[in-house]
């Protein structure tokens, strides 16, 4: 990568890191802009993937609404993400998660890592 | 001037005023006024541009007599372009930045597409292939070329394997993002022809 692309990702990441992998819950605030008024969303959920580099890094979030599951990616360092809470920091033996999209309720724990 | 030579530097994401993410080409620009053409003596009005200053070791002689003629450095590259009007001032030697794209909001990017070299049907054009057993051995191939009696020759334009790429191709109206004029660099939308470090000529889109 150009020294300069390089140096433009950086400025727009403004010292920001992604502070959790896969395998941890965390709370994702994102900030959502209805007509005038913004207001912040939450999102709970299992970190199942995290994937590119840089300023191009995505993160998808999984979690059960009633008992259907919804993912969501988010773009690691957009601007309308607020706030990323890690809730629990899970031990998993793999670095995307995607055996829990076939699998449901308790099926789906994570291990805590100690 | 309508347009400018630059440099594409490589592609990367900015996020937008709503948050949105936009894919943008990084192309570095900055030239210097190499020549001014006027109706008078040249019987057309442009502007010559150069990018990439050299040292005058560098260059031949002939092109030193034009370096030196008009007052100005030993470029890379040089390239003429049409002035937006008559009254524009420009002076040889001096140099232009990416001021000059400030309010212009689709430009036109030209640059040299990566050559793939000689290529098939499958790779350039995405014809589909044959299967391998039950006794085929059309696999690659593009198949017929056209009719035996009638028309009895292959028609002209017919997509056939040969050489791919390394021509100049221009995208238009790709969408100014972004201005950077401290470092010098344009932010355009969207992909650039050629490859990282390539030569494209930027220019004004005049269809809006």
């Amino acid at each position: 990568m150009s020294e300069i692309i390089r140096a433009i990702e950086k400025k727009t990441m403004a010292g920001r890191t992604i502070g959790y992998n896969p395998g941890d819950t965390v709370n994702v605030s994102f900030k959502i802009k209805e007509g005038e008024k913004e207001r912040i969303q939450q999102f709970q959920g299992v970190v199942i993937q995290t994937r590119g580099s840089g300023l191009n890094a995505t993160v998808t979030v999984r979690k059960s609404s009633g008992n259907i599951y919804v993912e969501r990616i988010f773009p690691a360092y957009s601007p309308l993400i607020a706030e990323v809470k890690v809730l629990k920091r899970g031990r998993v033996r793999r670095a995307k998660l995607y055996y829990l999209r076939g699998l449901t309720g308790k099926a789906t724990r994570i291990k805590e890592k100690k | 001037m309508q347009g400018m030579i630059g440099k594409k530097i490589g592609m990367t994401r900015v996020f937008n005023d709503t948050g949105r993410v936009i894919a943008v080409t990084v192309i570095k620009t900055g030239n210097i006024v190499e020549q001014i053409k006027t109706s008078e003596k040249d019987g057309y009005s442009s502007v010559q541009l150069g990018f990439d200053t050299i040292a005058e070791k560098k260059v031949n002689k002939p092109l030193l007599g034009h370096f030196k003629k008009n007052n100005s450095q030993p470029v890379k590259v040089l390239k003429e372009f049409k002035l937006d009007n008559k009254e524009e001032q420009l002076v040889p030697g001096k140099a232009v930045g990416v001021e000059a794209f400030e309010g212009v909001r689709f430009v036109d990017v030209a640059g040299t597409v990566k050559g793939r070299g000689f290529a098939g049907t499958i790779k350039k054009y995405h014809f589909q292939r044959g299967r391998e057993s039950h006794g085929n051995t059309n696999v690659r191939e593009r198949g017929s070329c056209g009719a035996n009696s009638y028309p009895a020759r292959v028609l002209p334009g017919l997509k056939m394997s040969g050489h791919w790429g390394d021509e100049q191709v221009t995208i238009k109206k790709l969408e100014v993002v972004a201005l950077d004029k401290d470092a010098g660099l344009l932010y355009v939308k969207g992909a650039v022809p050629g490859r990282n470090q390539g030569i494209v000529y930027i220019k004004k889109n005049i269809t809006k």
